[in-house]
């Protein structure tokens, strides 16, 4: 390769690798790489595809239970037993630097990529959910981004025809410049189904499929392994991708159809560095090695490297390991969907990933090291110097609320507490017609059926499942405190299942920080792992996968430590999914859980929407969050809505009680232009010794608003204090106004006002 | 009494539609490959919703070359029931099986909600089952819906009772509020003047069973089942 650019210590810096790095590959191999080869390092070796800086911590979450079927970094998703032979295979991933440069198509390949993951694992991809973080609605760039990358994420969910069934949207400034694009799809398959990304059977012929390599995305995985700046934004634009949601779909078809025949030995999706990181990947889980020959690969342009053949991050392309003698099945389906497909290579025997242009051998490297012996960094950690500050915040500075009504008004209309109709309604949720739950509750419910199943299950009486679906983080509370912070969101999480009625089963978690050089940076992501580790051991949701996200900062410093959970949960029965909204007048509304978290000297305030809306301040001591209340608290309303008591649920969380109630007075839509609303009327006189702001706003975790027929209240309020769970009545539905009675006190509002100021905010702040 | 369901490349809700025919309603249904020349036996043709041939170019403006489209035109020409939804109602208006065209939504973006419909007329195969005065809840899923044709055709499909379904409010007025795409007089659906076709662009398969607490969207699948075979009873 006469044109290839020599080895310099600039050349390798600009590859993102360490001298201390390269001094290791040439230990590893033997000699010096050549450009190719330092190519394939620094695309593995960068922390999307090698977690150098996080493996060590990533070791202490819990990812194991009876349901595991495929583990937290086996593949390229985890798998989860739901019984009757079915299972369900789900993960979160991050397109945030893509995002940030290119809104529209960074988005629409996040999505893209995370259901190829799906899809690699033989399962059907069923529904898709998301979370977005963005900077403050009144900066127009920052508009330009959201509206980008919704309907980048429309674009490509709906045109390949995914549901995309919840969400979560925040605003604040941390992310100006550095938004975050969390992408999560779920699938579903039975036991025999499952598909592997390993190179089994030595002389098995490799297969290219899907549309030809381009350009496009060149080294994207190393470009998001950097901080983001606007040099590197304007330079990397060419590392974002080009999705095509249409050749995604048939592509999926096909590989079911494929996976169907038996003839696949293994198969990989090509996501972040494309080829490379499929064949060396496949080559070190089959223990084996992969002879390819980059001639025979489909090429968009002419004049391509090997260098940029291989680091290509070309969307919609799968890597199979066919069994030898059945390729005519492959090439039959491949053409029955009219996609392009090629042979490339084979599998060897020799562990290495050798990769020829024209006969010429361009890269020989060992698979197993380069997949499985990426450096392992224990960086510094040091508490961050904010927290002494945080520490010290006390109520004394702000006086207590003097104009509840129009803090109520002003907290709902926040975008980040807002409706966020303005997001779902451009994304298909309803799709493959299983969405019983709509965006807009807690959390989304589908049902899955005969044909949830690749190649529609034959049973004849087919053991239908319900799922729940939550995302959560409340990014504010973990920058405060990442650990209670952390544990908070797999609680939120898991209350959120609660209140639709599901049990927790498994988690996947997105870790979004910045530059973990930084001690300070890093300690937050440590304290934040410990947290998660802890919340989702103690509701048995064992971490089946995830991202993690670095650098995430532009030169103004680095977002909030945004630790992503999202779990999904089992609906026993159809008559236990529930949703938010109050159902009936004269019906009683119940809060599960304390008024205010016990020994809170903030009383629920520290890092709440309250402080920051109303008096501008994003600073004291969180809530802390007791996860054995917690787990008492979502295993009782189960039990609760089990016994068929329960009408509505909704959890407490940003805004606290006067948002959950409000909330639930007028969330429910009927159609379009047709919300339904009911008020109620709330006495909290009997809590006293507590300021009203508190009360009101305060967020301290474990509790839920609960109603019931009036005629089961008393039994409802005695069963849960019967499991420990703290309950009262606290009024009752009807009227058109929400009526709220304090000790000192009363204030109204009317449904009607505040529904319209949560629905349209975010609408007015998009037109 | 089969069902056939197109499948185009990128067509998404066609299992959904053979789930509600043959699941739901309980009739034999199979899926139709684009590439086939022939509708076989089935007694109806349902052309499902989608991003067929990834609406490259214009929304259905490829579909409408696949040989299965031939073959649903001569099944259609000899009377047999045809109905599109979604990306099949503007696949049928591309192939000019139906009138008029559908364009971008005003609002420029897709819009996923539930809306309601008024029936226009009970006098069609589609429609002949639902209760008079009945406002139905059916989703709507689209980013092209926007009903569009020259006045001279508007006039002749008014005139001829060719609408069947308009997007109204919940007290079933036709109101602009009330309109989600632009539609020209909020036209969600139309018939042909023979009354075999017909287009719509909500989705009625998804609104067909109580496990998603719908159920109106069932009735435009009565209404077929009963024109084919007056005899059947339906649930």
């Amino acid at each position: 390769m006469s044109s290839d650019p020599s080895i310099t210590p600039e050349l390798i810096s600009e590859h993102g690798l360490t001298a201390e790095e390269y001094d290791r590959i040439k230990e590893i191999i033997g000699r010096e790489p050549n450009y190719v080869e330092l190519g394939i390092f620094s695309v593995m070796w960068s922390e999307h595809c090698s977690y150098k800086n996080t493996r060590a911590l990533l070791k202490g979450f819990p990812v194991e239970s009876p349901r595991v079927l495929v583990g937290a970094g086996e593949e390229n998703a985890g798998i989860l037993d739901i019984g009757d032979n079915l299972a369900i295979s789900f993960k979160i991933e991050s397109h945030n630097h893509p995002s940030a440069v290119e809104p529209f198509q960074g988005a629409a390949t996040g999505v893209g990529g995370i259901i190829r993951d799906i899809f690699t694992m033989g399962a059907r991809p069923v529904c898709a959910i998301n979370s977005l973080r963005f900077g403050d609605l009144s900066n127009s760039e920052v508009r330009r981004l959201f509206r980008g990358v919704v309907s980048g994420i429309a674009h490509y969910g709906n045109c390949f025809g995914i549901p995309t069934v919840a969400g979560e949207v925040y605003f604040d400034q941390s992310y100006e410049g550095n938004p975050l694009v969390n992408a999560f799809a779920l699938g579903v398959l039975r036991h025999d189904q499952i598909a592997r990304g390993a190179a089994k059977g030595v002389g098995n012929p490799v297969f290219y499929v899907g549309p030809a390599t381009g350009r496009d995305g060149l080294a994207g995985a190393a470009f998001a392994s950097q901080d983001l700046t606007e040099e590197s934004a304007e330079q990397q634009r060419s590392a974002v991708q080009v999705g095509d949601p249409f050749m995604e779909k048939l592509c999926m078809e096909a590989c079911l159809e494929l996976l169907a025949t038996g003839a696949v030995a293994g198969i990989q999706d090509m996501g972040a560095a494309g080829l490379t990181c499929s064949t060396c990947e496949t080559a070190a889980r089959g223990g084996t090695g992969v002879e390819i020959d980059l001639a025979k690969v489909p090429q968009r342009s002419p004049g391509m490297t090997p260098y940029e053949i291989l680091l290509s991050e070309s969307q919609e392309r799968m890597l199979i390991i066919v069994e030898k003698g059945r390729e005519d099945e492959v090439k039959r389906i491949f053409d029955k969907w009219d996609l392009p497909w090629a042979e490339i290579g084979n599998v060897t025997d020799t562990g290495q990933m050798v990769v020829k242009n024209h006969g010429e051998v361009v890269a020989d490297l060992p698979a197993a090291k380069l997949a499985d012996e990426a450096p392992v960094y224990h960086r510094e950690a040091k508490e961050p110097v904010y927290l002494d500050e945080v520490r010290n915040f006390t109520l004394e500075e702000i006086e207590d609320c003097d104009d509840p009504k129009s803090a109520l008004e002003k907290l709902l209309e926040w975008p980040t507490i807002a409706s966020k109709n303005w997001v779902y309604r451009q994304y298909d949720h309803m799709v493959r017609a299983n969405t019983m739950v709509n965006p807009g509750s807690d959390a989304a419910v589908i049902r899955i059926k005969a044909d949830s199943v690749p190649g529609d299950d034959a049973r004849e009486d087919f053991p239908e499942k319900i799922i729940a679906l939550a995302v959560d983080c409340n990014a504010t509370h973990v920058y405060l405190d990442p650990y209670e912070g952390s544990k908070a969101s797999v609680a939120e999480c898991a209350r959120n299942l609660a209140c639709s009625g599901a049990l927790p089963i498994g988690t996947t978690d997105n870790l979004n920080f910045g530059n973990p050089h930084n001690p300070e940076l890093f300690w937050q992501l440590k304290e934040s792992v410990r947290g998660l580790s802890e919340g989702c051991t103690a509701f048995d949701a064992p971490v089946t996968g995830g991202n993690v996200s670095l650098y995430n900062q532009n030169p103004d410093g680095a977002i909030d430590p945004t630790p992503t959970v999202a779990m999904v949960g089992v609906v026993e029965d159809e008559a236990h999914v529930t949703t938010q909204w109050f159902k009936d007048k004269g019906d009683a509304v119940i809060l599960l859980g304390e008024p205010v978290g016990k020994g809170d000297i903030l009383y629920g305030l520290g890092g709440s929407a309250y402080l920051q809306v109303i008096h501008g301040c994003k600073n004291g001591k969180p809530p802390v969050c007791d996860l054995g209340i917690e787990r008492t608290l979502g295993t009782t309303l189960l039990g609760l809505i089990q016994s068929g008591l329960i009408k509505s649920a909704h959890d407490c969380s940003e805004g606290g009680l006067a948002v959950t109630l409000a909330e639930s007075c007028f969330s429910e839509l009927h159609g379009r232009n047709t919300p339904c609303f009911l008020g109620a009327d709330v006495d909290l006189s009997s809590i006293v010794d507590i300021r009203s702001d508190a009360l009101l706003f305060g967020e301290s975790h474990g509790r839920i608003i609960i109603s019931t027929s009036d005629i089961d209240a008393v039994k409802t309020v005695e069963r849960a204090k019967l499991m420990g769970v703290p309950a009262q009545r606290i009024g009752t539905v009807g009227g058109d106004q929400l009526k709220v009675k304090l000790f000192n006190e009363e204030y109204a509002w009317e449904i009607a006002g505040l529904h319209d100021l949560w629905w349209n905010s975010i609408g007015n702040a998009m037109a | 009494m089969n069902f056939a369901v197109l499948q185009f490349p990128g067509s998404n809700c066609d299992q959904d539609c053979v789930h509600v025919l043959r699941n739901v309603m309980g009739y034999p249904t199979q899926l139709l490959w684009h590439k086939e020349n022939n509708v076989g036996d089935a007694d109806a043709v349902v052309v499902p919703g989608g991003f067929s041939y990834g609406d490259y170019l214009r929304t259905g403006s490829i579909a409408r070359f696949s040989p299965v489209m031939g073959a649903v035109k001569e099944f259609a020409d000899n009377g047999g029931f045809v109905l599109g939804i979604c990306n099949g109602f503007q696949i049928l208006c591309e192939a000019g099986l139906l009138p008029g065209a559908l364009i971008r939504n005003r609002s420029l973006q897709f819009r996923c909600e539930h809306v309601y419909l008024k029936v226009a007329t009970y006098n069609s195969p589609f429609t002949s089952q639902i209760p008079e005065g009945k406002l139905m809840r059916i989703p709507i899923a689209h980013g092209e819906g926007n009903y569009f044709c020259d006045a001279n055709t508007l006039d002749e499909i008014e005139a001829n009772d060719r609408i069947l379904f308009q997007y109204a409010d919940r007290e079933g007025d036709i109101t602009d509020h009330a309109n989600p795409n632009g539609s020209l007089k909020n036209i969600a659906g139309i018939c042909n003047a023979e009354r075999n076709i017909a287009g719509m662009m909500p989705h009625p398969e998804r609104a067909a069973e109580s496990a998603l607490n719908e159920k109106d969207g069932r009735l435009v699948f009565e209404s077929l089942i009963q024109s084919l075979n007056p005899a059947s009873t339906t649930a």
